[in-house]
């Protein structure tokens, strides 16, 4: 596997717990530049996908590739090409900002000459120059997330992998968190990042939803918005709560969900508006109006697990 | 290599003194333990309480309990006057020994006529019976021996002379404290090692090592280096201890006590290392740390001697470093043992020391199950 333009690549990867398969004959191809977006339900291999792919846990069958290397029989080979933010940032909270990435700049032999220049680039882009001495148990949920960023970057990895990076970091944080990412992306680092965070997903070039430990779709934002094959509407009704438990009934609708005073409803064709705004006169249920929309994200996500269910 | 296991090294070391609680474990708890069972481990059986029941009355009866008070072994709680006196006090613990002159003992020894004393001693703990009755049998003796000469009446009898090597006072104090030694050191190194690599585990930072290209063995290194220092600075403490505040004489050398030490940490850091690679969490660590601990100290000869232990368990004993180490430890503080006599047992210790060092370094693979 030498192809240079291929970052990760698996092949039937498969991982089980007991008898629950976490990762179920997955095949995965991205290409070095891409920012890929990996997004699945609590408990969906999420996480048991990034650790096959870091080397840290081994298939029980199948292969996957990264920056090159098989991580089944060059495991080693493998870590010294990626870098790994793992869900809890990794860091040591009794060391300071600069003694963890010093410690982390050891362990991957970051030559001593090259030093200063790296470490003081990667406290430059996530802002921790003036906490350079501060203890990182005293840092923000924001800070210590920049920090663990910048310990799995000291070596310039090829690929980068985050775990649920902005898991619990406020709003700001993550805005920012993100443009740094952008940054890595124009020199060239492959980035693999899992979210729980729709919105997330929308930046990245490619993205593919886990769940059951399989792929149920994989495209760039906007083209799985454009392929989404159900038709969408938004609808705002006088008691949208009520309006759910009514529509639940009607068969041939995907999925609703509720925005605030608006339903999402993913129709299976665009005639069964006639049926839902018989159904919602007879129960008594004052419809305001409806429009026609692009699914979000999170439409086509919600439909998709709820299908496979 | 070098450099990672110096970063790991160094890492260790700040997280040490950073922590309080850490540093209490290191340098509070051993001194504490040292002073705590310096002065309780001795099995010296001294001011027994004694009941006496004196029916003679006498010059010679009040001589003979006279002489038990001054041996120090014995304190007279209780003059009886009764005899269903006795079983009562021996019931509610009150005395462990009692001794009934009868009357009529004085006039039999005027006459020369042997006599009798009855000793009861409360066998409960049968040590302490045992020792309790050979005091008394002693002193006995040596005061018919005194009387024989007064009389004059020269039997001809064997003059034993018996003298004890290595320890003249037969304090078991100076028997004891070097094992305090052995076991104070083996919990503090077990705990400090267990606990540091799961630590690693609780934070999440071991997922984060594992992605490094930070080798099994430089992790185990940088795990056990820093410890078996912080080991070695206890056992330095704690000897100073035993020496300056409880007297224990080194009769060996302390270039051989510290070329021992080395060994017997090395094997004590690779069980704490051992243990640490089959617990996830610091509860687990510390429970596990116990199971084994609490057999290793009772299955050393520490306090019983293994060869009167059962064959199956004596073989058991040949993995427990403590087994080894008070042999050399005992040797070297009393006796001043040089290598020509310890080697077999240091010897041990090494190849304990790297089976558990290899075990656990194949245990930990960089990989999470």
């Amino acid at each position: 596997m030498n192809n240079e333009a291929v970052a990760i690549r698996t092949e039937n990867l498969l991982k089980s717990f007991g008898d629950y398969r976490a990762i179920d004959n997955l095949d995965l191809d991205i290409k070095r530049g891409e920012i890929y977006g990996l997004v699945g339900p609590d408990g969906s291999g999420k996480t048991t996908l990034m650790r096959l792919l870091t080397a840290i846990m081994e298939p029980d069958s199948g292969q996957a590739w990264v920056a090159g290397h098989s991580v089944v029989t060059e495991s080693e080979r493998v870590k010294e090409k990626i870098g790994y933010m793992s869900q809890r940032f990794g860091l040591y909270e009794d060391l300071t900002v600069i003694e963890n990435i010093i410690f982390y700049a050891d362990l991957y032999d970051v030559p001593r000459k090259e030093r200063p220049e790296r470490i003081e680039r990667l406290l430059g882009f996530s802002n921790l120059t003036p906490f350079k001495a501060r203890l990182a148990g005293k840092l923000s949920g924001g800070m210590k997330q920049k920090l663990g960023l910048a310990c799995a970057l000291i070596h310039t990895p090829e690929i980068l992998f985050l775990d649920e990076p902005t898991n619990g970091v406020d709003p700001v944080s993550r805005r920012d968190f993100w443009k740094i990412l952008y940054d890595l992306l124009k020199e060239g680092i492959t980035i693999f990042v899992s979210t729980a965070y729709l919105d997330e997903a929308e930046r990245c070039t490619r993205v593919g939803l886990i769940h059951k430990g399989k792929l149920l779709a994989e495209d760039d934002p906007a083209a799985m918005k454009k392929s989404f094959g159900y038709p969408m509407i938004a609808l705002w009704a006088d008691d949208p709560r009520r309006a759910i438990e009514v529509l639940k009934m009607v068969p041939g609708i995907k999925n609703i969900s509720i925005y605030g005073d608006r339903l999402h409803i993913a129709l299976e064709s665009p005639e069964l508006m006639e049926t839902i705004v018989f159904e919602l006169q007879a129960a008594g249920i004052v419809m305001k109006s409806y429009r026609n929309i692009i699914p979000t994200l999170e439409d086509i996500f919600i439909t998709k697990v709820a299908g496979d269910e | 290599m070098l450099l990672r296991i110096k970063e790991m090294i160094i890492k260790e070391f700040i997280q040490v003194f950073r922590d309080k609680r850490m540093l209490g474990i290191i340098f509070i708890t051993p001194v504490l333990q040292m002073l705590a069972f310096g002065y309780a481990a001795t099995t010296d059986v001294t001011n027994i309480s004694t009941a006496v029941y004196d029916l003679d009355k006498s010059f010679e009866s009040r001589e003979l309990v006279q002489r038990l008070e001054s041996s120090g072994y014995f304190r007279v709680k209780v003059h009886v006057e009764h005899a269903d006196e006795i079983q009562d006090l021996l019931e509610r613990g009150k005395v462990i020994a009692t001794i009934q002159i009868n009357s009529g003992f004085s006039e039999d020894l005027k006459k020369g006529i042997p006599s009798s004393i009855q000793v009861i001693v409360d066998g409960t703990d049968s040590n302490t019976a045992t020792v309790a009755m050979d005091y008394i049998n002693r002193i006995i003796m040596e005061y018919s021996g005194d009387l024989n000469r007064n009389i004059e009446t020269r039997n001809p009898t064997i003059d034993l002379r018996a003298r004890a090597w290595y320890n003249p006072d037969l304090r078991s104090r100076n028997y004891n404290v070097p094992g305090v030694i052995a076991i104070v050191i083996m919990l503090t190194c077990l705990l400090l090692t267990s606990m540091a690599v799961v630590r690693e585990w609780e934070i999440g930072t071991m997922e984060q090592l594992m992605v490094t290209p930070l080798r099994p063995i430089e992790l185990m290194l940088g795990k056990t280096i820093p410890f078996a220092a912080i080991g070695f600075f206890d056992m330095l403490v704690v000897t100073i201890v035993a020496v300056f505040w409880f007297n224990i004489p080194i009769k060996g050398s302390l270039p051989g006590l510290a070329l021992n030490t080395a060994v017997y940490l090395l094997s004590v850091l690779g069980m704490g290392l051992l243990i640490s690679t089959i617990s996830r969490t610091q509860q687990q660590a510390m429970m596990a740390t116990f199971l084994f601990y609490i057999p290793a100290v009772l299955l050393s000869g520490f306090m019983f001697p293994i060869e009167n232990m059962p064959q199956i368990i004596q073989y058991g004993t040949y993995i427990n470093p403590l087994r080894y180490f008070l042999v050399i430890i005992r040797g070297i503080f009393l006796k001043g043992s040089g290598m020509d006599i310890l080697w077999p047992q240091t010897l041990s210790l090494l190849l304990l020391s790297i089976v558990v060092v290899t075990l656990s370094s194949l245990r930990f693979k960089k990989k999470i199950r």
